[in-house]
């Protein structure tokens, strides 16, 4: 049993002025292995805190998460994670971000560069070993990060709006990488992003979050991940039932937003 | 030669890069809009023609292209201060500089003087009637000294004759000057003179005593005429120079004035003789009345027309002198702009722009001088490289304890008198520097000294400030323990440090280089601060969730992200270290690059001082482009992250 169990997990933020704020409420989920669960919501609504304690980058105040019937208190390497900027180390070259988790680790040199080449390909930057980070556009960091997490041979793969900074016709191409990785590698992964459509597209789960307190308002079980390996993506948007949910989800989301602007008024 | 070659492929690349600019501003006629910056990239044409620019100001007011093209005018025109100055004293005395005869004017100003003490004395309510009446009188009769000077059938025949005869002497020197053998020197006295002329140098640094080791006696201007015209003029000026005592030591007083002047002192002194202490102010008055008889007397009043021969015969001297100047006044005019060699009168030294503002040919000739080992400043060159041997660098950087703190004890000599080396005597041999090995070359000099302060300074600033830095940006416990002390001293400008650590650590490297520690530091705290609290937090967790370790992600992450601030803050601390160096070495200190040029300041070698603004500028410069390149090949990343 590889899976992701989350136990009523609340995280409680203390603002120096003594404010609080309920960050995560009773979060309870189980995520198999090698399922790929998207997590939508309004700013504010605890996604990111959800991923930061998951990647153990912070605690909860209680409750707990578990991976493989392990508790994390902790960053490591068995959770990688793949941020919205790419986070790259621009002072190495891709080659060198991509094989930085192996070098920390101290691996065999030979046996790394090939696994560099390897992944390289896969992400669709074969030859680009020696450039500088710098010199590549979005997109193409977004794939350094993603060959970047995935060397490490991860069980959980955390992405923290990875495609949020990309134009739509990257971001396109990006979706379709993601869900051929995911078939590809099986990996649990868990996507956090602000787009609805996106949210639908990869999600084979689908958690809808609300705000104050964070908690997970909706769950949904999609079938268009499946779908999207083998069709078109621009096809599926056609789908009648992808726009209905679309726009279920899409009112969900405005009256939870409608609810914080009158709460605040 | 070179000044002369210079000067005109300066004009040449002037006018060409003009022309050049101006042909191709007629082809861009495509841009045509005023403020397109894209009209302001390129153009060496106009870099050249600016650098010509300040390079030919520079050639013309330290009148280098008068020297490069008539190297002797200096020297002559020194012979035509000479005669200036020895017709200045004639020429007073006529209306050819001032408006009026120096006669006439004497006698409006005593005049005046008379006026004015009758009009104090008839006002005065100290004075009675009496002695009122006797004070009047005496000043009419000092009034009455004048016209006994002006009557010309009063002037005795002797000095008339004398008049006459200096006259003649001017005029004998006037056709005399136009002849082209005048002064008729002698082989023997030329040869004389032409030892004279080798003996004193020429204009400008030239030529070194290499017996004294120093380059500090050097000429501004020759004074022993070098030419034939300047011979001419030297001659003549020594000539005018008598005539113009002898005028001087002549007094137009006639036996008439001398009785009338006699009569008048004799009478105020009696008259004076019989006042008693409370009539003090009528004995102040008798006293002015004689001082101004007694400056009649010497004034040398003659009547009108009785100079007038003299001073034609002047006017035709002054004449004849400038035309025999020739082209001389144009160069003087021309190429001696912002000053004058002739206003120095006999003293022969240039007036002007000249003065402190050094000729190239000079200055690269002192350069030249410098750089040399023989020669150097204060015995030590710019920048040169002495033959070390290795062994007595060992020595100086392993400490002697290290043979002191070995097992046994140092040889003792024997009964027979020998010593036996053991290993500890050995041991020591080594780390005193005692055995040869072989030599390296080892840069010194005043540039290198400099240099080297620099960057031990910034290099024991960049050691310690790097991580202390890095530390501070980290932990909360390191920002709040050294902030405070850093704060302290950061603030202070380092120059108000350096009489302190000058008196503690010495005049000496150590001093400076402390100083310099001092500045440096604190600018790579902060840098390396400010880089490594810029760190993102994504790019953290990144490495953290990648399975680095904390010592790995500071390795590998924090240093590399701070990279560019470090280098930025070695860029300013170079920048204050320089700045502050100078300054330090002014204040003391016995070799480097601040040191010679505030000893040039007390010798007003100007030379110097502008060679080693320039040699600063241009060490400060090469820093900057170093660093500038250095930064480029290590960050490339920087900005675009």
């Amino acid at each position: 049993m590889s899976d992701l169990v989350s136990l009523n997990l609340n995280m409680i933020f203390k603002s120096p002025k003594g404010e609080t704020v309920h960050a995560l409420k009773d979060v309870s989920f189980t995520l198999k292995k090698g399922e790929l669960l998207t997590v939508l919501g309004p700013s504010g609504c605890g996604k990111t805190t959800l991923l930061n304690i998951a990647a153990g980058f912070l605690r909860p105040t209680s409750g707990k998460l578990t991976l493989n019937e392990k508790e994390i208190d902790g960053p490591g390497v068995e959770r990688g994670m793949v941020f919205q900027q790419g986070a790259l180390f621009e002072w190495l070259t891709v080659a060198e971000n991509v094989n930085f988790g192996l070098r920390m680790k101290q691996e065999n040199h030979e046996v790394t560069a090939k696994k560099v080449e390897e992944w390289l390909d896969i992400v669709g930057l074969k030859g680009f070993g020696n450039t500088p980070t710098y010199q590549l556009s979005g997109g193409m960091q977004q794939r350094v990060a993603l060959a970047r997490c995935l060397i490490n041979d991860p069980d959980l793969i955390l992405m923290d709006e990875p495609l949020g900074a990309l134009d739509a016709l990257t971001r396109e191409k990006m979706q379709s990488l993601v869900l051929k990785i995911w078939k590809e590698t099986g990996k649990t992964i868990i996507l956090i992003t602000h787009s609805v459509e996106e949210a639908l597209l990869l999600g084979e789960r689908l958690y809808v979050m609300a705000p104050r307190p964070g908690r997970i308002h909706k769950e949904y079980k999609l079938p268009f991940a499946e779908m999207g390996l083998k069709e078109d993506l621009r096809e599926i948007k056609k789908n009648k039932e992808f726009s209905s949910k679309r726009e279920e989800i899409l009112s969900m989301i405005w009256n939870m937003e409608e609810e914080i602007m009158g709460k605040e008024n | 030669m070179l000044t002369q070659f210079l000067t005109i492929l300066i004009f040449v690349a002037i006018i060409g890069c003009i022309l050049y600019g101006r042909r191709l501003i007629k082809t861009e006629k495509v841009d045509a809009v005023f403020g397109n910056p894209e009209r302001a990239k390129g153009g060496t044409h106009w870099v050249i023609v600016g650098s010509s620019a300040i390079l030919l100001v520079w050639l013309y007011y330290s009148w280098d292209i008068a020297k490069g093209f008539y190297p002797k005018s200096a020297n002559e025109l020194c012979q035509v201060a000479k005669i200036n100055e020895s017709l200045l004293g004639l020429k007073y005395q006529f209306p050819i500089e001032e408006r009026e005869f120096k006669s006439t004017s004497i006698i409006k100003i005593e005049n005046k003087n008379l006026q004015r003490v009758t009009n104090e004395i008839q006002n005065s309510s100290d004075l009675n009637d009496q002695q009122k009446n006797i004070l009047v009188r005496y000043i009419d009769q000092t009034k009455k000294l004048i016209p006994l000077l002006t009557n010309e059938d009063l002037m005795e025949m002797n000095t008339k004759l004398e008049i006459q005869e200096l006259t003649e002497q001017i005029k004998l020197l006037s056709s005399d000057f136009q002849k082209k053998d005048y002064p008729f020197e002698t082989a023997e006295q030329k040869a004389e003179r032409l030892k004279a002329v080798s003996e004193q140098g020429s204009w400008g640094i030239i030529t070194v005593r290499t017996g004294t080791g120093s380059i500090e006696n050097t000429i501004e201007v020759p004074m022993v005429p070098e030419t034939n015209k300047g011979l001419k003029f030297d001659y003549a000026a020594k000539e005018l120079k008598l005539i113009n005592d002898k005028f001087f030591k002549l007094r137009n007083h006639n036996l008439q004035f001398k009785n009338s002047i006699k009569k008048l002192k004799d009478e105020i002194k009696s008259y004076r003789k019989s006042l008693d202490d409370s009539d003090e102010i009528a004995s102040t008055f008798a006293k002015d009345i004689v001082k101004i008889a007694r400056r009649i007397e010497y004034a040398s009043i003659y009547p009108p027309a009785a100079l007038n021969e003299m001073k034609n015969a002047i006017i035709e001297f002054d004449n004849v002198q400038k035309d025999q100047q020739g082209g001389l006044w144009l160069i003087d005019l021309i190429l001696f702009p912002a000053g004058t060699i002739v206003s120095s009168g006999t003293s022969c030294s240039e007036q002007g722009s000249g003065r402190w503002l050094p000729k190239p040919s000079d200055t690269f000739n002192k350069f030249v001088l410098m750089s040399k080992p023989s020669i150097g400043y204060k015995n030590i060159p710019l920048l040169w490289i002495e033959m070390i041997d290795v062994s007595s660098i060992i020595g100086f950087i392993l400490p002697d304890w290290i043979a002191d703190i070995l097992p046994g004890e140092y040889p003792v000599h024997t009964n027979e008198g020998v010593v036996k080396q053991n290993f500890k005597g050995k041991v020591l041999k080594i780390v005193t520097g005692d055995f040869k090995l072989f030599k390296i070359p080892v840069p010194y000099g005043h540039i290198w000294d400099s240099f080297l302060r620099v960057f031990l300074g910034l290099v024991f600033g960049i050691i310690i400030g790097v991580p202390l830095g890095l530390f501070m940006g980290l932990n909360r416990f390191a920002k709040g323990f050294f902030d405070p002390l850093i704060e302290l001293y950061r603030p202070v400008p380092p120059l108000a440090w350096a009489p302190l650590i000058i008196s503690v650590l010495g005049i000496d490297n150590t001093g400076k280089v402390f100083l310099l520690f001092m500045v440096s530091l604190s600018i790579m705290i902060i840098s390396a601060r400010a880089g490594a609290s810029g760190t993102q937090l994504s790019k953290i967790h990144a490495a953290h969730s990648l399975g680095a370790s904390k010592r790995q992600i500071l390795r590998h992450v924090i240093f590399p992200n701070s990279l560019p601030e470090i280098l930025t803050g070695i860029r300013v601390a170079v920048g204050m270290c320089w700045g502050t160096l100078v300054a330090a070495e002014f204040l003391a200190g016995t070799t480097g690059i601040g040191f010679v040029e505030n000893v040039a300041k007390k010798y007003f070698q100007y030379e110097v001082i502008w060679i080693t603004i320039f040699i600063m500028g241009m060490l400060g410069l090469l820093f900057d482009i170093t660093l500038r390149k250095i930064i480029d090949k290590t960050i490339p990343w920087r900005g675009k992250g």
